[in-house]
């Protein structure tokens, strides 16, 4: 029993001296706990509580509703209507594959889709959502909703999407919009931009719009969990809406000009209002349907635009070049008078050709016109005139009317796209060709052949300038815009222009549209046979046929003929005019691709279109918004 | 034997005197530590009492009445039960590591009846009764010496693999150290303990190449959490925003955004710490911690004041297994070590993890009641 309590109290002291240590050993340990506790939450606390709240609130941007797009009397072109759109939220791109692989089952993706929502999930900061997919029917959010709590970070969102009612009738003015590129972001900070939801112009007034149509972006603060789900909104600020927008184009004239283009494969019309240089309309056929670029247009069906002999994608009136023909003798003879090689008496002979050196300038009339004046020889639009006229006046004087016209440049009028064609000089030859200019050169200019294209607007926007006394009009397609619609009106009515005069001798004027009177209302007249009998209706024009392939003297002496050529090697066939003859309004420029002959194919086109122009009247008459407006 | 004992002994205690020795302080205490227990499951719930803070209220309630009942039962008892109840828990474990083979994973699990156990939680407990019961049974020269260490060095490595394998590395590393702990004040000389961490070095390699790809990254993760910030350093970083976001006085009560957001991962177990301090910040984890080492120093105390070398090694082991139970789990969710899993003892949900530490807490005050008991040293 001793033994027993002596062995006892041996082992009691070695036991207390060895659990003391082990209690000072417990005591360290429990005092780093008390400094780990220290240094996360007294010494680091601010870091970590910034940590805490970027967890937690997320700052997102609200998409502002996009600015609407109107014709002139306000039907509407651009609309924004309800779109239900499948968004995802990534956790920081965990969970990514599954989560696509689950989308996939509910949708359908397709590889491609896979693939880019992958790249984009995992892109994504967990800051911005990403878009799924867009347009949702009922039975898709249906779905989605069912499922919801297996896709984590998947919610479903109200936005609006791009609608377009007209279609293909203004597919070439309104445009399209569509994701927001890379390079549309240059020169631009908005971070809206940087919305997945977010769509940008990308062709037309949409793209030439564009800073105006988009608003500014509001923003709203929410707490999000783990997960990227809101579980509530902490601030909001309401963006702005994008400005809507009346355009100068009537929507009637305009589908009645595409009507009448309708017999023809392609080509284009322009109707200017030469006062205030408002394109009441603007043509090019083909067209394209923005609706598939609306909803997002697939690889085949952008393949088959871009394909298409017919260039549907291409606006011909701004892009389109051509040969002016002879609707440029107009400008050679301004040049001419202008320069006083010429007087309107003076006559020059033609006898079929005109000979410089060895070569022979054929006039279009086999005999000849024999002599004429500049009244004449527009009405008759003898070549041989010209040729001289050219000659006279000069490759320079020539070049720089043809400019003060407008060739040579693109206009103000400010849409993506749009053409300088060309207008010859010395150096522009020398520069490209590397040789000098020539007098051969200089006939070929003065009938608008050779070097020389210009687009359908730079054609209207010459016969506008003519026809209004000398005033350099630039076309213009923003009637007004305004961010609340109620104050989206139309300006007052303009009877004078207000831009800078070109100081051309009103005389001459006078005689060249009295030239282009004659070509439609004189005996002698090549568009004779569109004659309108009405006073107030009467107009002037000239026609022009642009070569395409130059048929050669044995072709000729083979009996080739211009219609039996493949459609593609035929001339292009233009129709410049304007009216009242009087008191001139419309402006109106027509050229069908490969349509043989300006007076006849073009011809009728043209005076239809300005014909009808002038019967609505659209630049004068406010009363129609009034009424689409209030509707 | 019997009558010369009963010369020296004091008088039988009566069962008033058996309640009266019980340490109602502690009692307190260890109620205190699961009341906040209870709030932080309430909390960790969004402000409500389901799942975990009622069932954990119930099941700490059941687990107070199975303490008192093995603080009245005599340690003779629990002596002569060391040996069968660790055959029991490491045939458990066995039986714990075949079934999760054929399950294909870890497995912690086992299922009797309507219950579930962690073969584990009772495995801890019962390594330490069965150490204590050995180094009763020897003499103080005898605890010294090289050759009466290697069974209870076996004792506790049986264990530590047996738990290794299912993987549960935080446990296995509560065992390993708690053992040593237990082993180091029954007397085990020094120059074994450096022996024995030398050699620990020395196999380092080895068992870096016996751990599972998570069990590597983890430890990876925990040296470097910048290193993968997204995937496995993800939850000690949230944690650490968490605790550190909640500063001085925390944003409190139910106020705490990483927990109730789901930023914190196992927030209702391994990380309640994390919970709990978000909202309560340094202030609150003080407490706790307090709390906690008041636990410990109450049970140094009754270490002291047993008459017995069992008692004494009993109570230790049952201290030093609480202390390293909050040790581990706080320096973990505070970034110090790597995540292991382990519980906040009477804080964390989970009923086996509850009911081992609340047996563990009735075997102390069981010390304390029967503190100048007679026990043989050998029967």
């Amino acid at each position: 029993m001793k033994n027993f309590r002596k062995g006892d109290g041996e082992r009691s002291g070695l036991f207390t001296r060895r659990a003391l240590v082990l209690g000072g050993a417990q005591a360290v340990l429990m005092t780093a706990l008390a400094g780990r506790l220290y240094q996360l939450q007294v010494v680091e606390t601010d870091r970590f509580a910034t940590m805490a709240e970027e967890n937690r609130i997320n700052m997102r941007l609200l998409a502002p509703s996009r600015g609407q797009i109107f014709d002139r009397s306000g039907v509407p072109l651009a609309v924004n209507r309800n779109n239900f759109r499948a968004m995802a939220t990534s956790d920081r791109g965990r969970g990514a594959d599954l989560l696509v692989e689950r989308l996939d089952q509910i949708f359908s993706l397709g590889e491609a889709e896979k693939v880019r929502l992958l790249r984009e999930l995992r892109r994504s900061r967990s800051a911005q959502p990403i878009v799924v997919r867009e347009n949702l029917g009922w039975e898709e959010v249906a779905r989605l909703e069912f499922n919801a709590p297996d896709l984590p970070g998947v919610f479903i969102d109200l936005g609006q999407s791009r609608d377009y009612p007209e279609g293909e009738l203004m597919s070439h003015i309104v445009g399209y919009t569509g994701r927001v590129a890379d390079e549309d972001l240059a020169g631009r900070d908005d971070p809206v931009l940087q919305l997945a939801t977010m769509r940008f112009g990308k062709k037309g007034v949409e793209r030439s719009l564009e800073d105006n149509l988009r608003g500014r972006a509001g923003a709203v603060q929410v707490e999000v969990n783990a997960v990227g789900r809101v579980v509530r909104e902490l601030d909001r600020t309401e963006g702005q809406p994008g400005a809507n927008a009346l355009l100068t184009i009537d929507l009637d004239i305009q589908r009645f000009a595409t009507e009448k283009m309708k017999e023809h494969k392609s080509g284009s019309v322009v109707v200017l209002d030469v006062v205030t240089g408002d394109v009441i309309a603007m043509v090019s056929t083909p067209g394209f349907d923005p609706s598939t670029f609306a909803r997002g247009i697939t690889q085949t069906e952008w393949r088959d635009l871009l394909d298409n002999p017919e260039r549907p994608l291409h606006n011909k009136a701004i892009a389109g070049v051509y040969p002016p023909g002879s609707t440029y003798k107009m400008v050679t003879a301004l040049a001419a008078l202008e320069a006083k090689v010429i007087d309107p008496w003076t006559r020059l002979p033609c006898v079929g050709f005109l000979e410089l050196g060895s070569i022979k300038f054929h006039c279009w009339l086999k005999g000849g016109h024999g002599s004429t004046n500049v009244t004449e020889a527009l009405a008759c639009s003898c070549d041989c005139f010209f040729y001289e006229a050219a000659r006279r006046a000069g490759i320079d004087r020539v070049s720089d009317m043809a400019q003060r016209l407008g060739f040579g440049k693109v206009s103000e009028l400010g849409l993506p796209g749009e053409s300088a064609a060309n207008q010859p000089t010395r150096a522009w030859k020398q520069e490209k060709i590397g040789k000098p200019w020539q007098h051969g050169d200089t006939f070929n200019l003065g009938i608008g052949q050779g070097y020389m294209t210009a687009t359908p607007l730079q054609l209207a926007i010459m016969t506008a300038r003519i026809a209004n006394g000398g005033y350099e009009v630039q076309p213009n397609l923003l009637l007004a815009k305004a961010t609340p619609r109620e104050e989206l009106a139309p300006p007052a009515v303009r009877t004078k222009p207000t831009a800078p005069s070109l100081r051309l001798n009103p005389q001459h004027l006078a005689i060249v549209r009295q030239g282009m009177s004659d070509v439609v209302n004189g005996s002698l007249g090549t568009a004779n046979a569109l004659r309108v009998k009405q006073p107030e209706l009467t107009f002037a024009g000239k026609t022009g046929t642009a070569q395409v392939k130059r048929i050669t003297e044995r072709e000729r002496e083979m009996g080739i003929t211009q219609a039996s050529l493949p459609w593609h090697l035929r001339h292009h066939a233009l129709f410049v005019c304007y009216g009242p003859v009087d008191n001139p309004r419309y402006a109106c420029a027509v050229i069908v691709e490969h349509g043989q002959a300006g007076g006849a194919t073009a011809g009728p086109i043209g005076r239809d279109v300005l014909v009808e122009t002038m019967k609505r009247d659209p630049s004068r008459r406010t009363d129609r918004f009034k009424k689409m407006a209030s509707r | 034997m019997g009558s010369s004992a009963a010369l020296d002994a004091p008088a039988p205690v009566g069962f008033a005197e058996k309640i009266w020795r019980i340490n109602w302080g502690l009692v307190l205490v260890l109620t205190a530590i699961a009341g906040i227990g209870v709030l932080a499951l309430y909390s960790a719930a969004g402000g409500r009492f389901e799942p975990w803070a009622a069932r954990h209220a119930v099941r700490y309630g059941s687990a107070f009445m199975l303490m008192l009942v093995v603080a009245l039962i005599h340690p003779k008892v629990w002596l002569s039960l060391a040996w069968p109840i660790y055959i029991v828990s490491v045939l458990m474990l066995v039986a714990v590591d075949v079934i999760g083979k054929i399950g294909m994973g870890a497995q912690r699990w086992l299922v009797i009846g309507p219950m579930q156990i962690q073969p584990s939680e009772i495995a801890k407990v019962a390594v330490i009764l069965v150490i204590a019961r050995y180094y009763h049974g020897l003499r103080r020269e005898q605890a010294s010496q090289f050759l009466y260490t290697l069974p209870p060095l076996m004792m506790i490595l049986v264990v530590v693999g047996l738990v290794m394998v299912q993987p549960d590395l935080g446990t296995a590393m509560m065992v390993l150290m708690g053992g040593g702990a237990l082993l180091f004040v029954a007397g085990v000389r020094i120059w074994m303990f450096l022996a024995a961490g030398i050699g620990a070095v020395a196999c380092l390699p080895i068992a870096w190449s016996l751990m599972h790809d998570y069990q590597k990254r983890r430890v990876l993760t925990f040296l470097d959490p910048d290193r993968d910030p997204l995937g496995a350093g993800y939850h000690i970083t949230q944690s650490k925003i968490a605790i550190g976001s909640g500063g001085m006085f925390g944003k409190g009560f139910l106020k705490g955004t990483q927990s109730s957001l789901n930023f914190l991962p196992e927030k209702q177990t391994d990380f309640i710490f994390t919970t709990f301090v978000e909202e309560w910040g340094m202030a609150g984890a003080m407490v706790l911690l307090g709390l906690f080492a008041l636990v410990v120093v109450w049970g140094f105390s009754i270490a002291f004041r047993s008459q017995h070398h069992f008692g004494r090694l009993l109570a230790l082991g049952v201290t030093a297994m609480l202390f390293l139970y909050v040790f581990i789990n706080t320096a973990m969710v505070m970034g110090m070590l790597p995540v292991v899993g382990v519980p906040l003892p009477l804080v964390s949900n989970g009923g086996t993890a509850l009911l081992s530490v609340m047996f563990a807490c009735g075997l102390l005050i069981g010390v304390n009641v029967y503190r100048d008991a007679q026990l043989p040293r050998t029967r």
